[in-house]
């Protein structure tokens, strides 16, 4: 099948890939597309592509899995790290190649994404939507894997110094996770600022880009070194309620999921500092 | 029941006066196109819907159940006539069947309406704004036709008023936006780098679902589709057509010149960003189904419009 704009070079998929890829349970059509885009033509070759960076170059390394639901609605919610999508895609690639069933995490994606030519494109074929309530909406009540990461562009932007960091959380997550009824698994995302170090944001030249920032690496590329990624799962959180509570309720709920995520990098932190 | 067909000269408006004939219905019709072949067993005034001759149409036979489908919405007319026309005709269409007695008034509207843009959410529920005319203005009075016959939802109580936003269609007839967009050439320019999806429908099931409205009457406004939605580039290599992505800066320069339609640049927000609806209250209300899929539809249209040439390069 050929799409035109970006292409994957032709490689053969990954014997694994390719298994995990007709064992999602997504209602994929007669072209491999599901209702809201993602395509297994586009899936295929990023996840081939992925395995690599998960197993080898990072080597990812991925605690409490087990809390992750095998079916139905949940919404993982993370911290950034890394001044690039590495913690998304390193998920992504963990719910799919961890799970099993092996699961398809859909991110609630920064809406310049969906601006910019090609960026546009890959990111509807990889299921990755604009952030817009109205698809979290949709997909949570469609059963969906949701990605997550509240802090949004300040948590990207995160400089070198401030890597083990949370910024402040947007509330928009809590009030849809109550009122679709849906589990939170809140999880830790260590690595990523050692990755890819962020010794200064560009933020004009990003802005003439149509981006909101350039980090700037000591190295000045935007290539990521192999450091060790982990990710620390939680046991799922869930929060009685409609979503339409006062906000000091909701920012109650809010600050319960970020201090999780924090006790949950400080745990990491000390472990990769050979400290427990 | 006796129908009166707004627009009754169309690709669709011959389809459906047809098939309400055929199920035993007195059908009327008005259009200020010629008709170039008889439709058996349809009275059809060639009269402008903004004309005392109108009115006298809707005097005299007293229709039931008026079905409005005379908007114009292709953007080859962009003069101020396709405003009057659209909003002026819209306008006529509600007085009359207030005046003369009309039970069911049904508006086929577009699913357009809501726009298209990079923040715009997929499935677009009923209730939302229409959001794309910022970057598409040439679209204001369609969106106004549709807000117009929404309102006569609380000025006639006389009558029941059906709002309908049908997403595209596509099948042999060539009917509509998209089928010229396909049909135009066997090479389909797109934006390099982007790539919507697109719902459409085979427009026998469009017909199907306006005599499906015009039984049961369903009251308020609601979204019409049939299948999931498809990638612009599957449906362009389904009808058996060829891609042919171009930069935004180059195909936006090339519009009107060098072959390509003379389009408004607002046009191309719709071969980059998709307008996807929710249909599921229409099915709930009227229990309406599509009776073909998306690969049949293009299926059709690529049969009835097979691929001038093949490919050159």
């Amino acid at each position: 099948m050929r799409f035109p704009g970006f292409r994957f070079p032709r490689v053969a998929l990954d014997a694994e890939v390719k298994t995990r890829l007709d064992r999602l349970e997504i209602p994929f059509n007669e072209f491999g597309v599901d209702p809201y885009g993602a395509s297994k033509e586009h899936l295929g070759p990023f996840l081939h592509t992925m395995k690599f960076f998960f197993r080898r170059y990072f080597s990812v390394e991925s605690h409490g899995i087990e809390n992750v639901p095998a079916h139905g609605r949940a919404m993982l919610v993370g911290n950034h790290s890394g001044g690039i999508a590495i913690d998304g895609a390193m998920v992504f690639a963990s719910q799919f190649f961890e799970m099993n069933p092996p699961r398809l995490a859909q991110g609630m994606a920064e809406k310049f994404l969906n601006k910019l030519p090609f960026t546009s494109q890959m990111a509807s074929r990889l299921g990755q939507l604009p952030g817009l309530p109205e698809h979290a909406e949709r997909l949570l009540a469609d059963d969906r894997l949701l990605l997550v990461f509240p802090e949004g562009v300040k948590g990207t932007a995160k400089l070198f110094k401030d890597r083990y960091s949370l910024t402040r959380f947007g509330t928009g997550f809590m009030r849809l996770a109550m009122k679709m009824n849906t589990p939170i698994v809140p999880f830790a995302f260590l690595g990523g600022g050692e990755a890819l170090p962020t010794i200064k944001n560009a933020y004009a030249l990003g802005r003439r880009m149509g981006l909101p920032y350039i980090p700037v690496t000591p190295w000045g590329l935007l290539l990521p070194i192999p450091a060790k990624l982990e990710i620390y799962y939680s046991t799922p959180m869930r929060f009685a309620g409609n979503g339409s509570e006062d906000d000091e309720v909701v920012f109650g709920y809010v600050d319960e999921v970020k201090t999780r995520i924090s006790e949950l990098i400080e745990l990491g932190y000390k472990r990769r500092r050979g400290e427990a | 029941m006796r129908v009166l067909v707004v627009g009754v000269s169309g690709r669709l408006g011959k389809m459906l006066a047809k098939e309400l004939v055929s199920s035993g219905h007195d059908v009327i019709g008005i259009d200020q196109r010629p008709l170039r072949e008889s439709l058996a067993g349809v009275e059809v005034h060639a009269v402008d819907i903004r004309s005392r001759a109108a009115e006298e149409v809707f005097r005299s036979t007293r229709p039931h159940a008026v079905i409005h489908m005379a908007t114009v919405a292709h953007l080859a007319v962009l003069t101020g006539d396709r405003h009057r026309n659209n909003l002026g005709g819209t306008r006529a269409v509600f007085e009359h069947s207030h005046t003369y007695g009309a039970e069911h008034v049904l508006f086929y509207g577009r699913h357009t309406y809501y726009g298209a843009a990079s923040d715009s959410p997929l499935f677009h529920t009923e209730d939302e704004p229409p959001m794309g005319l910022s970057h598409f203005p040439e679209l204001a009075d369609l969106v106004a036709a549709d807000l117009y016959a929404g309102s006569a939802l609380w000025r006639y109580a006389s009558f029941v008023t059906s709002v309908l936003r049908l997403v595209y269609t596509l099948g042999p007839t060539g009917h509509g936006t998209l089928a010229a967009f396909l049909r135009g050439s066997q090479r389909v320019p797109t934006i390099l780098g982007y790539d919507p999806l697109f719902q459409f429908m085979h427009e026998h099931d469009v017909i199907g679902a306006l005599v499906l409205a015009l039984e049961k009457r369903p009251r308020g406004v609601f979204n019409v589709a049939g299948p999931e939605p498809v990638p612009l580039s599957v449906m362009v290599r389904e009808t058996g057509r060829t891609s042919m992505p171009l930069p935004e800066f180059v195909l936006s320069a090339s519009l009107g010149r060098f072959g390509f339609p003379k389009l408004p640049a607002g046009a191309l927000e719709h071969i980059k960003y998709p307008v996807t609806v929710d249909d599921s209250a229409f099915r709930k209300t009227t229990g309406f189904s599509n009776t073909i899929d998306e690969v049949e539809a293009m299926r059709a249209f690529r049969e009835a419009f097979p691929s001038r040439s093949p490919l050159s390069i």
